[in-house]
């Protein structure tokens, strides 16, 4: 199906089906019990799961292919939320205008910074990367942000206000993001039982976006160009002696993963028309690869998987309270209750982080491929555990 | 006039003279081997004609064009392959995308952003490379991963792929380096087997005297940076200077 193998065909099935009933797939828990605050379907996180997981699938087409470490890919998604701020500003307040041109500038941007950065290979481009996304954040911050030309907005972020031009703003359309009229914001909460599902208009628009990047991703992955991308990763001597110029291989998955970044940085001013500096700061580089190399670098499935695994942390763990946990160990004598409150403090709640750590040790040390390996792991061990209850069942008549 | 004419080429590394005044030239569709003892400047000459040392002085001609200034896959594309002293293959992709990489080269030039097409349906190409692995007898080898085969298996898959770009001069770095006798006696059979098959002209730097002397037309024999002498096979096994200082130590 659209000229995909068969493997590949029912990956993106899985995907589609996994984005599509989101909103009941992460919220198994009926509203008011205690495991609610497990739940996280409600628009606000699903949406980020997705933006982040465009965000991730087009850096691993960078890293995951040439093995080019990109440090810096959160200028190119800062990059996109601005252009995308910037046509709300000024055209109106439809997202596909906006999108499109974050895609755009933030295809510039990265072929500006991939051109001098890839002159250098290894920890040196890293560095270069580093450098340059610490300079856009510190432009946005606040060079770009002063009276006389003020590009960001600096601290306050750039944000839309009520006497900004909006030439092509209709009265009957709504003062939020929205699609031809439909806003963003617009949710459906059905109620079935004690649970609750809410349908978000903007998790859909980039649900849909996410299948067809995801989709183009693929086929990346499955041509000729991405072979050739997996041979820069693999040996460079053999690929400049085999009549292949390795720049522009590189220099072109740099932009296509910008774009992606751009395109992540759009939908999540679509979102929420707000752009900030702190975007584009360095920590949300390293987030994004962190979401890849916890997933699965170089696999296809593996940083939506990572994006979504950082994200519900983020999200949830750091939402656990001392309340909380006092009343989960309420049933100990006091002492206990108290002493295992203490023991658990640190990584709950700000100090999520530390619980991240800790498992992307674990993943790291254990399964190098990532979530995906320890999927590939757990499948075969229940195959395996199954033929061998087969051929202990054919064995057992013989004796 | 040979298919590739080096003339009066110097490198000097600081105050190394690596190469001095090195005057070669390889006849079409011969096997030319340049041989000579350690720090004679054999790979230092042979970086020098693929690109990646400039002479300081002298001139390199293939076919008519200098090859000085250019990038190794420029002159990849001109059409010299060259085969690494250890083999340099793609170890993280199979044996077949490894085949498949330079006819992609071959047809398709430096760089072309064919990302929306798919590996599997460029039946041409496909075909070219089972071909090519056929007679290199790997064809059951198709999708190994290429870093698992065996030295030997490394060596024929990278000639493989030098070949399936039917290049017009093909380069060997002491291509039997580290091998088993047998592999070595393998590698010389396939290479004499694509000297006698192929219009293909073929430089090889080699240590090893028996490659050298069951393959080759013309045989240089390089001192110092210096070709101490040129001449065929016969003559040089007789020759007393050759003896002096080359085969003096073994011979």
């Amino acid at each position: 199906m659209l000229g995909l193998n068969k493997k590949d065909t029912s990956l993106l099935l899985i995907v589609a089906v996994l984005t599509l009933l989101a909103p009941f797939i992460l919220n198994p828990f009926p509203e008011g019990s205690a495991m609610a605050q497990f739940n996280a379907g409600y628009p606000d996180l699903m949406q980020r799961f997705v933006i982040f997981g465009i965000f991730a699938i087009g850096f691993n087409i960078l890293f995951g292919l040439t093995g080019y470490l990109s440090f810096g890919h959160a200028a190119f998604l800062g990059v996109g939320s601005y252009a995308a701020v910037w046509m709300f500003k000024l055209i109106s307040y439809n997202v596909i205008p906006a999108i499109l041109l974050s895609v755009v500038v933030a295809g510039l941007f990265s072929l500006l910074i991939g051109f001098i950065s890839l002159r250098r290979s290894g920890i040196y481009f890293s560095i270069l990367t580093l450098a340059f996304a610490q300079m856009s954040f510190a432009l946005a911050y606040s060079v770009l942000s002063n009276p006389k030309f003020n590009l960001t907005n600096g601290e306050t972020g750039l944000q839309v206000y009520a006497d900004d031009p909006q030439w092509f703003h209709r009265a009957n359309a709504p003062d939020l993001p929205h699609l031809f009229g439909v806003s963003m914001r617009s949710t459906y909460t059905m109620d079935v039982g004690g649970w609750s599902f809410d349908f978000n208009a903007g998790y859909y628009l980039c649900a849909v976006i996410m299948m067809v990047v995801f989709y183009l991703a693929i086929r990346i992955f499955r041509s000729p160009f991405g072979m050739m991308l997996r041979a820069v990763k693999s040996n460079q001597q053999r690929m400049n002696y085999t009549g292949l110029n390795s720049r522009p291989y590189t220099l072109a998955a740099f932009v296509i993963s910008g774009m992606y970044a751009g395109l992540a940085g759009g939908l999540m001013a679509a979102m929420d028309p707000l752009a900030g500096a702190e975007r584009m700061q360095w920590t949300a580089s390293g987030e994004v690869v962190l979401m890849t190399i916890l997933g699965g670098t170089g696999t296809l499935i593996g940083p939506v998987l990572g994006a979504g695994f950082i994200k519900y942390f983020e999200n949830i763990f750091s939402k656990i309270n001392d309340n909380v946990l006092h009343s989960w160990f309420a049933f100990l004598p006091d002492g206990m209750e108290d002493f295992m409150v203490f023991i658990i403090h640190p990584f709950i709640g700000k100090g999520w982080h530390l619980t991240l750590g800790l498992l992307f040790m674990l993943v790291v040390i254990f399964l190098p491929g990532g979530l995906v390996e320890g999927g590939q792991k757990l499948l075969n061990w229940v195959r395996g555990k199954r033929k061998d209850k087969k051929t202990s069942g054919k064995t057992e008549p013989a004796e | 006039m040979g298919i590739l004419e080096v003339k009066g080429v110097n490198k000097r590394f600081g105050g190394l003279q690596a190469l001095g005044d090195v005057n070669l030239s390889v006849k079409e569709n011969s096997v030319h081997a340049i041989i000579g003892p350690n720090g004679a400047g054999k790979s230092t000459l042979l970086n020098c004609l693929v690109g990646k040392l400039i002479p300081d002085t002298g001139s390199v001609m293939f076919d008519g064009q200098s090859v000085l200034g250019r990038a190794p896959f420029e002159i990849n594309q001109m059409g010299i392959s060259r085969v690494f002293q250890t083999p340099e293959i793609f170890g993280e992709l199979t044996v077949m995308e490894n085949m498949m990489i330079p006819i992609f080269a071959k047809r398709d030039g430096a760089f072309r952003m064919h990302a929306y097409e798919t590996v599997q349906n460029e039946k041409q190409i496909v075909e070219a490379a089972e071909e090519m692995l056929e007679e290199m007898n790997m064809a059951d080898k198709r999708d190994m991963n290429s870093a698992s085969l065996s030295r030997g298996d490394k060596r024929r898959l990278e000639i493989g792929m030098c070949l399936s770009q039917q290049p017009r001069l093909l380069l060997l770095d002491e291509p039997t380096a580290g091998m088993a006798r047998a592999d070595t006696n393998n590698t010389i059979d396939l290479l004499k087997q694509i000297r006698d098959e192929r219009d293909i002209t073929i430089a090889i730097i080699e240590h090893d005297m028996h490659v050298v002397f069951s393959l080759a037309d013309r045989i240089t024999v390089l001192a110092q940076g210096t070709p101490l002498v040129e001449d065929s096979p016969e003559n040089i096994r007789g020759n007393p200077k050759v003896r002096e200082a080359y085969l003096g130590e073994s011979a």
